[in-house]
C-alpha cells in the first residue's frame, strides 16, 4: 500500500508539532493530574524526596476556602455579565460595519485595533479613565480625576470612585465589564463579520420583496443565518471569560482589588497562580481541574442548547 | 394586471474604474405585457434579461424610462409595495425554516389593515402549497427536498401574498432535464389556475416558446423581437432571432440576390420579387427542405439520421455558415444513403433573407 509505504515521511513531518505538544502540553496535563490527586502535594518537598498519599484532599482544601469560592463567583459574575453583552454589541456593530459602504475597511480596522494592542497596556489606559487622584469631592487635585468621572460631573452627576481605595465592589465589577466587553469585541466583530459576509444577499433580497421590517430581518433571518458563527463566539467567550486573569492585574495590579480591598477581584485563573506562588502545586492542580471541569460543563450547555438553535 | 415598459434603460458603471465607461445591460425598453398571460424574456447570457425582471421587481433602480403596473407609475415604489412575487433563480429559500414558515414568512409580514389572523394564515399557505402540489412536506426544511420540490416551495412562497405580477428568473436553470419538462408544465398550470401576470427570464429558447403566451428576445441589452412564440418562430425580424430560435438551428448560407431570385452561389433556390440585387444571408429552417431529384440546392450528403417519424439528413454545401446543413423530412421519403449529393428544393414560407451588413430581415 502506498499509504503505509509513506507512513513514516507523515510522522516525520508532524513530529515537530508532535513533539512539542507532548512536551508542553500533554505531559504537563498528566503532571496536572497527578499533583492533584496527590494529597498536600509541595514540589519543592517532592525534590527532597518527600511522598505524599494519593487521595482528594486537595480538592477538599481548595474547596473549603473561602477565597476560592469568592474568586469563582467573581469568575462567574464576569463571564455572565461580559459575554451576553459583549456578543450583542459584537452582533451589532458587525450587522452596522456590514451594512456601510464608505470607509469600511477603514472602520473594521479601527474595530480589530484592541485585538492587537496589549491588554495590560489598554488596562492601564482603562485604569486611568476611570481614576480619581485625591479626595473625592474635594481640593485642588479634583481636575486630575480619569476622564469618566470628568464626563459625569460634565453631564451634571456625581462622580463616582471607580477603582481607587474605598471604592465600592460593584463599582468596580461595572469598571471590569466595561473593559472585558471592550476587550472582547474585536474578535467577536471579526468572526461575525467573516459570517455577515458569506450570507448569500438574495436572502436579503427575498426578504425585501416579502416586505420584511429590519427588526425581522435581523432576528428572523440574520442571526439564524449567523447561528453557527454566534455559538462559537459564545463558547469561546465564555472559555476566555473562565480564564479571567490579565484584565484585573490589568487595571488593579496584582493585587487583584483596589488598596485596603487586595485580592477581593481574584479570579479562579487567579486562585491557581497564588496556590503556585506559595508552593502549593497540589492545590493548584486540584483548582486547575475543578476550573477545567466547569468550563466542560458550562461549553457542553452551550453545546446542547446551540443545538436547538444553530441551523444546518 | 398589465405591465407596461417605458424606455426602460438600465446602465452600470464599468466593473474596472480605470479603464471608465458603462455597460448598458438595458437599453430604451419599450412594451406592453398583457393581463394574465405568461411571458418569456429570453436571449443569450447577458443580454439584459434578469436586469429587465430585477428592474420589474423593483430590486434594482432604473436609470431611465418607467415601469407601469396597470395605471399605476411603480418605478419608484419599494419593492414591497409593489405587490410582486418573485422566485429566484437558486430560490433563496431560508435554510433555517420549514417550508411551511417560509410560505408563511411573507404573511407574518404583512401590517395594518393587510394583516391576517393566525387561522388565515394558516388557511392561505396550506392553499397555495396544495396549489403546487407540496402539501405533503410543510414540515421540511428546504435541505431535506430535491430542486424541484424546493422550485415549488420557492414558487409558493411568491403566490402566498397574491401578487399582482409574479417574476421568476431562470425558474428551471437548476433542475436535471426531465425534471425541467416536469416543472416548465406545473408553472404553465399553475399560472393558468392564478391567473396572475407571470414573467419569467430564460436563455433556453426551446422553454420560453414551450409555455409562453409570448416571448420577448432580448441581445445585448436590445429588444430584438416581442410576439406569440410560433410568430416569432416563423417570422423572425433578424438574423439573431432566426439564430435563437428552434431546434435545430436555422441554416445560415451566404448569397446574393440577383434579378429577383434568391442564389447561392449559381443555383436559384427561392424568388425575391422587386429586392434590390445584393448580398444577403439566407436562413432555411430544417424542416424547410423538400426531396426534389431536380431540386436547386444541391449539397454533398454525410450522413442520414433516423428519428422514428422523421429523418434528418446531414450534408454539406460550401456557403454554409454552420458546419452541417441539417434538414428533418418525413420519414416516407426514400434516401439513396450511397449517392454523393442530394438535392432539395426550399419551402418559401421557411425561407428568410437578411441583408448581409445589417443582418435585418428582407421583405417583399
Amino acid at each position: 500500500m502506498v499509504e503505509s509505504k509513506h507512513q513514516w515521511k507523515a510522522w516525520l513531518y508532524l513530529a515537530p508539532a508532535i513533539i512539542l505538544l507532548l512536551v508542553f502540553t500533554v505531559w504537563p496535563i498528566i503532571n496536572t493530574v497527578a499533583m492533584a490527586f496527590q494529597n498536600g502535594y509541595n514540589a519543592l518537598a517532592a525534590k527532597r524526596g518527600a511522598s505524599f498519599d494519593i487521595g482528594i484532599q486537595n480538592f477538599i482544601d481548595v474547596l473549603g476556602y473561602g477565597s476560592f469560592l469568592k474568586n469563582l463567583l467573581n469568575t462567574m459574575l464576569l463571564c455572565v455579565a461580559t459575554v451576553p453583552l459583549s456578543t450583542m454589541l459584537a452582533l451589532l456593530i458587525a450587522v452596522a460595519l456590514n451594512s456601510i459602504k464608505p470607509m469600511q475597511k477603514f472602520l473594521q480596522t479601527i474595530f480589530f485595533l484592541p485585538y492587537v494592542t496589549n491588554s495590560i497596556a489598554i488596562g492601564m489606559v482603562f485604569a486611568a479613565m476611570f481614576n480619581i487622584i485625591g479626595l473625592r469631592g474635594g481640593g485642588s487635585m479634583a481636575d486630575t480625576w480619569g476622564i469618566v468621572n470628568n464626563f459625569l460631573m460634565l453631564l451634571g452627576f456625581e462622580p463616582i470612585n471607580w477603582i481607587n481605595q474605598g471604592s465600592d465592589y460593584w463599582a468596580n465589577i461595572v469598571v471590569m465589564v466595561v473593559y472585558i466587553v471592550w476587550n472582547a469585541l474585536p474578535f467577536k466583530i471579526l468572526i461575525l463579520l467573516g459570517g455577515l459576509q458569506s450570507i448569500n444577499k438574495q436572502y436579503y433580497d427575498a426578504a425585501r420583496v416579502d416586505g420584511t421590517a429590519r427588526r425581522r430581518v435581523l432576528t428572523r433571518i440574520t442571526v439564524p443565518l449567523l447561528s453557527p458563527m454566534l455559538a462559537y463566539v459564545i463558547i469561546t467567550g465564555f472559555i476566555g471569560g473562565f480564564k479571567e486573569y490579565s484584565s484585573i492585574v490589568g487595571i488593579f495590579g496584582e493585587t487583584m482589588g483596589p488598596p485596603a480591598a487586595a485580592g477581593r477581584l481574584n479570579t479562579m485563573v487567579g486562585f491557581i497562580y497564588d496556590s503556585l506562588a506559595t508552593s502549593s502545586q497540589g492545590k493548584a492542580s486540584a483548582a486547575a481541574l475543578i476550573l477545567f471541569g466547569i468550563i466542560l460543563v458550562v461549553t457542553m450547555i452551550n453545546l446542547q442548547v446551540s443545538k436547538k438553535r444553530v441551523h444546518y | 394586471m398589465k405591465v407596461v415598459l417605458q424606455n426602460l434603460t438600465k446602465i452600470f458603471p464599468s466593473r474596472d474604474k480605470k479603464a471608465g465607461g458603462e455597460v448598458v445591460a438595458v437599453n430604451d425598453f419599450t412594451f406592453e405585457i398583457p393581463d394574465g398571460k405568461l411571458i418569456g424574456l429570453l436571449g443569450p447570457s447577458g443580454c439584459g434579461k434578469s436586469t429587465t425582471l430585477y428592474m420589474i421587481s423593483g430590486l434594482q433602480k432604473p436609470t431611465s424610462g418607467k415601469i407601469f403596473f396597470g395605471e399605476d407609475d411603480v418605478t419608484t415604489l419599494a419593492t414591497e409595495s409593489r405587490g410582486i412575487g418573485l422566485v429566484f433563480q437558486n430560490y433563496a429559500l431560508y435554510p433555517h425554516m420549514t417550508v411551511k414558515q417560509n410560505i408563511l414568512f411573507p404573511l407574518e409580514n404583512l401590517k395594518g389593515k393587510d394583516k391576517l389572523t393566525k387561522t388565515e394564515m394558516q388557511e392561505r399557505a396550506l392553499e397555495v402549497a396544495k396549489l403546487v402540489q407540496i402539501d405533503e412536506l410543510m414540515d421540511r426544511k428546504p435541505s431535506e427536498l430535491s430542486g424541484g420540490q424546493q422550485q415549488r416551495v420557492a414558487i409558493a412562497r411568491a403566490l402566498v401574498k397574491m401578487p399582482r405580477v409574479l417574476l421568476l428568473d431562470e425558474p428551471l436553470s437548476n433542475l436535471d432535464a426531465r425534471l425541467r419538462l416536469q416543472t416548465r408544465e406545473e408553472i404553465r398550470r399553475i399560472q393558468k389556475e392564478t391567473g396572475i401576470t407571470t414573467i419569467f427570464v430564460t436563455h433556453d429558447q426551446e422553454e420560453a416558446m414551450s409555455i409562453s403566451d409570448m416571448i420577448v428576445v432580448m441581445k445585448l441589452g436590445v429588444l430584438q423581437q416581442i410576439g406569440k412564440p410560433q410568430d416569432v418562430y416563423d417570422d423572425p425580424v433578424n438574423l439573431f432571432v432566426a439564430k435563437f430560435l428552434g431546434t435545430p438551428p436555422i441554416n445560415v448560407l451566404e448569397g446574393r440576390i440577383a434579378n429577383g431570385k434568391i442564389c447561392v452561389g449559381d443555383a436559384a433556390i427561392g424568388e425575391a420579387a422587386g429586392v434590390e440585387d445584393q448580398d444577403i444571408y439566407i436562413g432555411i429552417r430544417p424542416e424547410g427542405f423538400e426531396l426534389d431529384a431536380n431540386g436547386a440546392l444541391e449539397c454533398k450528403l454525410s450522413n442520414v439520421e433516423v428519428m422514428g417519424r422523421d429523418v434528418s439528413i446531414v450534408s454539406t454545401h460550401e456557403a454554409s455558415l454552420n458546419p452541417v446543413i441539417r434538414s428533418i423530412i418525413d420519414a416516407d421519403n426514400k434516401i439513396d444513403l450511397s449517392a454523393e449529393t442530394v438535392r432539395f428544393n426550399i419551402k418559401p414560407h421557411k425561407l428568410f433573407v437578411f441583408n448581409k451588413e445589417t443582418e435585418k430581415r428582407i421583405y417583399w
